[in-house]
Order: C-alpha cells, then sequence, then structure tokens
C-alpha cells in the first residue's frame, strides 16, 4: 500500500519536473519557428545547430565555465563549511550572513556591483571575471548545503580521531569527509545548476569575446528564441540521462561508490 | 579546524563585501553614477520607499515567495524521504533526475510552460477535447507559484535529502520497539533531525524568490510587479542605480531580519543527531 | 525565404575563429619556435605567452578584430564570413536582449565595441551623454543609398554619429478569428467588449506613447498633465487586460491565448515569412491616430578601438547586395533604397502590407521617441504607479 502512494507520488512529481521538458523537445521538431503552431516534423533545427558557430562557441563556453566554477566552489566551499562549522556561535553567525547576500541579492545587483568592482580594480570583464562571479554565488550554496551535514555529525568523532593519532589531515579526510559527502554532492549539483542557469551576472561580466548559452538565448528572444536551442537542449538532456545510466550501472558493482 | 574559513572570509571581503559597500553607497547618494566627484549624500532615495505602491509590491513579494517556500517544503519533504530511503542503487540515479530538467535553461523551460499553461495552451486543449472545464490560472499568480515552485523545488529537496540520508536506522528501530506508530517516529525522531536541512533547503529557497521577477513577468503577465521587478526597472529602464541600490538594501535588511527569527527558532531545537538522540 | 534552416547549416564553421576560442589543438609551429629548446623558465613564460596569444583572438598577426554587437537573430551571419573574406577583419560577433542591458553595460565602460545596434531613444541617450564617435563618412561612401527620409531623424539631429539599419512601426497584432469589428484605432484597447482579450506592451515607452497617443497628445510628451492624464487611463484600462507582456506577445497571439496585443511591426513579419506554417489569420494594424516609428542604427562607441575598420564594416553593411541579402533574412524593412528596390522585385506583396510599408498618411502622424532626459523618472515612476495600483 504504503509502496503505491510513494510510486504515485514520485510518478506525479516526476511529471511536473518533465512535463515542460517535453514540451521543449517536441518543440525542436517542429519546423516552424513559433511555439504557437506545428508546421510539421522536421529535423532541419538539429543541422541548424550543428552548424551554427555561435551556438557552438557559447555551449563550450558555458560547460566549460560550469565545470571549472563547480569544482572551485565546492571545494573552496567544503572547506570553508569545516572552518565555519567549528567558529564561535557569534562569529558563525556573522560569516553566514554574509554568505547569504549573494544568495538574497537579486542577480542585477549582484551582477552590476560585480562588473564595477571588477572594471575599477582593471580586471578584464571576460571568462576570468565570468568565472569569479559564478563562484561567487555558487560557493553559498554549497556552504549551505555542507553545514547542515556537519551539524549531524557527532563533533566528537574527529576529535577522538585525533586523540587516537590521526593528523588533522587524516581526521579530516577518513572521518569528516565520509561523513559530510552527501551534502557535499549535492552542494557540487547545485552549484552546476546555478551556473549553467546564470543569465544576468553572467551578462554584465562577460567582456567583448566571452557569451554563454544563457546570454544567446536571451539575446534571442526579441526575434523568438529559434528552435536550434531546443534542439540543444535536446541533445544536452539526452547525452546526461544517458551518461547517468552509464555511471549508474558501473557504481552498481562498485555500490557505494559515492552516498 | 576554523582558520580552514579564512580564506573564504578574505574572499568574500573581496567580492560580498566590497560590492555591498558599493550598493550601499549609491543607496545614499544621488548623481552620476560614474563619476563620484558628482555624489551627494542623501537619504531621499529611502524616503522615496515610504509611498504605499512600494510597501505593498514588498508586500506581495514576501507573500509569494512564502508560499513557495511552504508549497516547496511540503512538497518536497517527501520526495527528499522517499530518494533517502530508496534502494542505494538508485538513490543517486533519483536525485539526478530531480535536477537534470533544471539545467535545460531558465527561459526555454518558462517558455514550455506558458505553452502548457496558457489559455489556449496544451493542457486547455487537452481539456476541452475530452469535455472538462479550462484551467485558468495564466496569467495570475497561480502560474507565478507553480513557477517558482517548480525553479526552486530542487534546492528544497537537496539539503533535506542529504541530511536525511544519513540518519541512524537504529534510531527509527528503536523508536518502533518503544512503541511508536510511523507518525509519532516522523514527528519525534526524523523530522527534529532532519530541521538542520529544513533551514538550509528554506534559504536557499525563500531567498531568491523574494526577489524573483522574471517568472512572475512571464507567468504573472507582471500584473503584480515584484520587488526583483522594481529593482531591474532601476537599474535597466530607469538607470537610476541610486534608488535600485536602496530599494535592494531595504529588501536585503528585511530579509535577513526574517531569516534571523529563523535561526533564533532553529537554536531551540536539539540538531546535533546523534547526541541527541 | 533565406531564413530557413537549410540556408544556415551548410556554412562551413570559419577556422580562424574556432582556433581564437580556445581550439585545444593548435596548428603546430602557429607562433614559431618549438617547445623542446627552451628551459623551463622560457616555457612556463612561452606558455604564458601562447594563452595570451589564444586569449586574444588574434592569433599571430596583428590583424584587426571589430567588435560587433548585435540584437540576437538580427543579421545574416554568412554576411560576417563575407566581410572577413573580402576586407582580411576578423568580426568578434556577440548579442544583447535589450537596448536597456546594452546601455547598462556600455555605460559601465570595461569593454571595447565597435559597431552597436542601438534603437533610437537609445542613441539619443548615447549622444546626449557623449557615448559616441561622430561617423567619417568619407569612409562610407555607400550611405548614399540610404533613403533621405530617415536620414536626420530627431534623435540623432544632423545625423552625425548613427547610419539607419532597419525600421518599423509600433500596432496591434490581432487574430482575425477573436475579433468581432474591424479595428482602426487605438481606442479598441481600451473596450470593454474584449476584457481579457487584450495584452499591453511591458515597457514604459511602448505602454504610455500608447495611452498618449489615444488621447492625442505626443508620444513624447513631456507636459506633467499629460502624463498623468496617460497613466489614469492605463489604470483604467488595467481590469480589461490579459498582461503586460515583451517579445512573447508574437507567439501568444498567434496561439489565440488572446484576441490583440501591442506589438512591433517586426512581430507581424516573423510570422508572414515563417511558411511552415499558416499565420493568414493574423493581422497587423497601424492605429489611425499615428504611432511610433522606430529605428534601430549602426552607431560606434566611444570605446572603440578601430573606428576605419568600422567604418569599413558599416559601409560593407550598406552594400546594396549585401543589405539586400540582409533584409531578405531578417526580414523587416530597410533604409536602404537599393535593397528595397530589389526586395520589391522579388517580394512585391509585402509592399502591400502596413506592417513592411505603411501609409504615408499614417507616417505623417507618427513619431519617432527622443531621450527624454530628466522627465523619464517621471514616465517609470507614473507607468510603476499603473501598474501596481
Amino acid at each position: 500500500m504504503m509502496k503505491v502512494v510513494k510510486r504515485t507520488y514520485m510518478g506525479l512529481i516526476f511529471l511536473f519536473l518533465y512535463a515542460p521538458i517535453a514540451v521543449l523537445i517536441a518543440f525542436s521538431f517542429n519546423s516552424s519557428k513559433s511555439r504557437s503552431q506545428w508546421g510539421g516534423f522536421t529535423f532541419d533545427w538539429y543541422l541548424d545547430m550543428i552548424g551554427d558557430r555561435q551556438i557552438r562557441e557559447a555551449l563550450t563556453f558555458t560547460i566549460v565555465i560550469a565545470l571549472l566554477s563547480t569544482l572551485i566552489s565546492t571545494l573552496a566551499g567544503t572547506v570553508s563549511a569545516i572552518g565555519i562549522h567549528y567558529m564561535g556561535r557569534g562569529v558563525r553567525t556573522a560569516v553566514l550572513n554574509v554568505n547569504n547576500l549573494p544568495v538574497l541579492n537579486p542577480d542585477i545587483i549582484t551582477g552590476v556591483a560585480l562588473m564595477t568592482l571588477f572594471i575599477s580594480s582593471g580586471l578584464p570583464l571576460g571568462a576570468v571575471a565570468m568565472l569569479i562571479a559564478h563562484v561567487v554565488f555558487s560557493t553559498p550554496y554549497v556552504i549551505l548545503s555542507v553545514l547542515p551535514k556537519l551539524r549531524q555529525m557527532n563533533r566528537y568523532t574527529a576529535e577522538a580521531a585525533m586523540d587516537l593519532g590521526a593528523t588533522p589531515a587524516m581526521a579530516l579526510r577518513k572521518v569528516i569527509l565520509p561523513e559530510i559527502s552527501p551534502g557535499i554532492i549535492s552542494g557540487a549539483l547545485m552549484a552546476f545548476t546555478m551556473s549553467i542557469d546564470d543569465f544576468v551576472i553572467s551578462f554584465f561580466t562577460a567582456g567583448t569575446d566571452a557569451t554563454n548559452l544563457s546570454i544567446l538565448i536571451y539575446s534571442m528572444a526579441k526575434r523568438g528564441v529559434k528552435p536550434s536551442i531546443n534542439a540543444l537542449s535536446t541533445v544536452m538532456f539526452v547525452t546526461v540521462v544517458i551518461l547517468l545510466f552509464i555511471i549508474n550501472r558501473k557504481s552498481e558493482k562498485g555500490e557505494e561508490l559515492m552516498l | 579546524m576554523r582558520m580552514l574559513a579564512w580564506p573564504y572570509v578574505a574572499w568574500m571581503g573581496l567580492f560580498v563585501i566590497i560590492p555591498l559597500v558599493l550598493v550601499l553607497l549609491y543607496s545614499f547618494t544621488s548623481g552620476d553614477i560614474h563619476d563620484m566627484t558628482t555624489w551627494r549624500f542623501t537619504l531621499d532615495n529611502f524616503a522615496r520607499f515610504n509611498e504605499p505602491i512600494y510597501i505593498k509590491v514588498m508586500a506581495d513579494s514576501f507573500l509569494l515567495a512564502v508560499a513557495s517556500t511552504l508549497i516547496c517544503l511540503v512538497l518536497g519533504y517527501p520526495v527528499a524521504m522517499i530518494i533517502a530511503r530508496a534502494d542505494l542503487r538508485y538513490r543517486n540515479l533519483l536525485l539526478m533526475f530531480f535536477l537534470v530538467p533544471i539545467w535545460m535553461n531558465f527561459l526555454l523551460r518558462t517558455y514550455a510552460w506558458m505553452s502548457l499553461l496558457s489559455p489556449n495552451g496544451l493542457i486547455n486543449r487537452l481539456l476541452l477535447s475530452v469535455g472538462l472545464p479550462k484551467l485558468e490560472i495564466m496569467p495570475g499568480q497561480g502560474a507565478v507559484l507553480l513557477g517558482m515552485v517548480y525553479n526552486f523545488l530542487p534546492f528544497m529537496v537537496l539539503p533535506i535529502y542529504s541530511v536525511l540520508s544519513k540518519i541512524d536506522r537504529h534510531l527509527l528501530e528503536a523508536a518502533s520497539d518503544l512503541g511508536a506508530n510511523r507518525f509519532l517516529t516522523f514527528w519525534k525522531v526524523i523530522f527534529p533531525l532532519s530541521i538542520p536541512g529544513v533551514i538550509s533547503g528554506i534559504t536557499m529557497v525563500f531567498m531568491p524568490a523574494v526577489s524573483t521577477f522574471v517568472i512572475s513577468a512571464l507567468l504573472g503577465g507582471g500584473k503584480t510587479p515584484l520587488i526583483g521587478d522594481l529593482i531591474e526597472q532601476q537599474f535597466m529602464s530607469d538607470r537610476n542605480w541610486h534608488f535600485g541600490s536602496s530599494l535592494s538594501i531595504i529588501l536585503m535588511a528585511v530579509i535577513l531580519l526574517s531569516m534571523a527569527v529563523m535561526s533564533r527558532i532553529d537554536a531551540n531545537q536539539p540538531v546535533e543527531g546523534r547526541r541527541a538522540a | 525565404m533565406k531564413r530557413q534552416p537549410e540556408a544556415a547549416w551548410k556554412q562551413l564553421p570559419n577556422k580562424r575563429r574556432i582556433e581564437g576560442t580556445g581550439n585545444p589543438f593548435p596548428r603546430k609551429n602557429r607562433c614559431k619556435g618549438t617547445k623542446k629548446q627552451f628551459p623551463m623558465k622560457s616555457r612556463i613564460a612561452l606558455f604564458l605567452m601562447s594563452l595570451m596569444l589564444l586569449a586574444s583572438l588574434s592569433g599571430c598577426g596583428a590583424k584587426v578584430t571589430l567588435n560587433v554587437f548585435n540584437w540576437g537573430e538580427y543579421m545574416d551571419e554568412t554576411l560576417l564570413e563575407k566581410f572577413e573574406k573580402e576586407t582580411g577583419i576578423s568580426v568578434n560577433y556577440k548579442t544583447y536582449d535589450t537596448n536597456e542591458t546594452l546601455l547598462a553595460k556600455m555605460d559601465a565602460g570595461g569593454s571595447s565595441y565597435d559597431v552597436v545596434f542601438p534603437s533610437d531613444y537609445a542613441i539619443s541617450e548615447m549622444i546626449k551623454k557623449d557615448m559616441l564617435l561622430p561617423l567619417d563618412f568619407s569612409r562610407i561612401p555607400n550611405y548614399k543609398y540610404i533613403d533621405p527620409q530617415t536620414k536626420n531623424l530627431s534623435y540623432d539631429p544632423g545625423n552625425k554619429y548613427s547610419v539607419p539599419y532597419f525600421w518599423g512601426t509600433l500596432g496591434i497584432l490581432y487574430n482575425k478569428k477573436m475579433m468581432k469589428d474591424p479595428i482602426d484605432s487605438w481606442n479598441v484597447l481600451w473596450d470593454p467588449k474584449y476584457k481579457g482579450q487584450i495584452i499591453m506592451k511591458k515597457d514604459v515607452r511602448d505602454s504610455m506613447g500608447v495611452a498618449l497617443k489615444r488621447l492625442g497628445y505626443s508620444m513624447n510628451s513631456t507636459s506633467e498633465a499629460e502624463l498623468r492624464a496617460a497613466k489614469d487611463s492605463l489604470v483604467e484600462q488595467k481590469p480589461l487586460i490579459n498582461g503586460y507582456y515583451g517579445d512573447e506577445i508574437r507567439d501568444m497571439i498567434a496561439n489565440g491565448d488572446a484576441a490583440m496585443g501591442v506589438t512591433y511591426s517586426g512581430d507581424p513579419m516573423d510570422l508572414y515569412w515563417d511558411k511552415s506554417a499558416d499565420f493568414s489569420y493574423i493581422g497587423y494594424v497601424i492605429p489611425k491616430e499615428g504611432t511610433n516609428v522606430w529605428y534601430d542604427a549602426m552607431v560606434m562607441p566611444k570605446s572603440s578601438k578601430h573606428p576605419k575598420e568600422a567604418a569599413i564594416f558599416i559601409n560593407f553593411m550598406l552594400d546594396p547586395d549585401n543589405a539586400f541579402q540582409n533584409s531578405e533574412t531578417v526580414g523587416y524593412t530597410s533604409p536602404n533604397t537599393e535593397a528595397l528596390k530589389k526586395m520589391r522585385e522579388a517580394y512585391p506583396e509585402i509592399f502591400t502590407m502596413d506592417a513592411y510599408w505603411p501609409s504615408v498618411e499614417v507616417l505623417k502622424k507618427s513619431e519617432v521617441y527622443v531621450d527624454l532626459g530628466d522627465v523619464k523618472t517621471l514616465y517609470n515612476q507614473l507607468w510603476t504607479e499603473a501598474r501596481v495600483e
């Protein structure tokens, strides 16, 4: 009984999550550029996507920035979260409040403020500036997702390990990290999500030669977003799904690989 | 261990505090934004806020943010629990399938929702074809809420999941051995232990939800402007960064205040997992 | 029509550009010297240098790269390759979404653009703020093809800074199947008969402008009394409207989500050129009270490092063949007389459409937006009030 309820519930949630994705995929095969009419089935947008220089550039750039910023912010966020966890209550609250600022600020504020900072400090706008900006707004999410795991962890295990002769580094690696790994993974996933989906902050920190998919897509709004973008999203989606299944198959053998 | 956080504190000083100081400076001055010599100290930017329309916009934004946070919590908690209890083999997969949709571009996803929900959209065509009445939620607050929940749900599920995934199963067994039914076990054991995750989730959903505006513009038809909308307008079409900054300073203050209230509630809860048990 | 995908995918990628943006396998020896013969230190230096080279997009030679910043989907991009081939100047082509984002970004400085394509009121503001370089028309001989009626407009008096790129009007896009009567006036947007069927534009200038024009005032009015009257009529209209939208209006009207919406003439043109579906049920009307005539024009920001090459680029875009090819792809009305001649031969039917070729009478009653200066704040404030109340 409970199982049926659970399955139905998850089914409905996944229907909710994937309904728009299904629409998005369907439009990638629509020969009409307008979302309002079905002009007939076509693969043309896929060919168009392959030939499109701007899409290719933006895609590469988006993925590189997303991976780099995820890597940096996950590392930095995890290490900092551990530090913050061991801080005194007062300092911790202050640090966490500052940490929350990029999350609560409207993107436009973060974008404009960072742009002004970069310009006045002489750092050229472009890939590096955009990467810094992405790390700035992703790291708080990692911290917010790692901290609860630290609080859940028994404070004394690490100390016990050190009493038993482990160096702090060993205690970190052997005791703390395995305990908080689900938090790290979900933090990394959020960081990646934030980076891949950001438009406003990227726009303001991008220089003349950097652009990402979001910037490209938003700039198409005036004339209507080309279904080639839907085609690209479909390809990305299918790739990710296939990758997930392969990874899952592999980790089945090694069991508890990640969590 | 605590020194591990210092590099990040320095980083925040550079990329969070300095921009914040900049925004503060803008908010207390007027003049040409790119020429500091023309800046004059003023409180006008804040005085301007004290008009009924801005208060109303702020209230609307908070209401929507609170509503969407609550819906995310109610919908997301069971999801997190189901994933955390799932067979180890499927957990990662389930979790990832939860996230993959929001890797598709935000604008495209929102357009897709418009195609689904609009008055003559796909859902309504389907309903009509089977003789059911039309669903009239777009443009309107219903559609805005739906869009917000759609975009923020993963940020509620992930932190709750990561906390739930490592709750000691023995605790649950102990509870049921001691005669607690399912509900009691949940309410007295599981939920209290998951509070840190819930707080993180609420933080990550509520804070960005207050300042959101594209969703409300596209699914709500812009008839109820939100504070994020006004701030964007100040920076973009009005290009009055001074007033825009003061709006966002006020927004920041109000959110931090409400989060402080939350963390007080948090502080009164037993949170240190196993020790509490 | 060239806009269909088959034309676009055939074009081969431009090799030079892909290398510039970080090809992991750059052609060997492109920067002379092989790694082996250098000691560690210079190897690092070499590595840094090659990074810088990769970053600078220009390869080894001192080749000029123009930064061209345009609206998305607003140019036949095969022309860029033609330009690169003909002149040896490379183009770094990037796109933006609104005049406002462009202005905010140019205003802040920090990036150098050579050619951008803002609209009338944005140009007027840029001129006032001294953000543009005067154009050297001796380098732009093809300027002679520009229709004199589209020169010397109020946003750039004396026509020193801009060369018009495309132009059009503001009007009402409607679904013929959903209209009860023929429409010819802005008043229809206030008609209670169409409650819930009206979409207004989510834009200060356009919405206030429509309200002003309906009341018989100028769309550039700076009189507070007139502006307040316009705001009141927007408040009065609010219960009737479906919503305030931007670029989405085109698809919403085409989808039958509402009967009519205020849009630019480019929207009916986009639907017209889309031959894969039947959009004959869509109409576009310019109300008899007159409307806004908009211009997007090419200008050269002060931050330009290559004004000479930028002028060559502008001249290239004005070449009759190129301008024709471009207006064929984009589908909007060109100010280039030669391109128009060719368009008339190839597509005579569009010259009977209000959206492409509005009547002279209505144009006479219409206005181009100019920058409002300080009154802009009042516009924004009233517009915010109108939406919140």
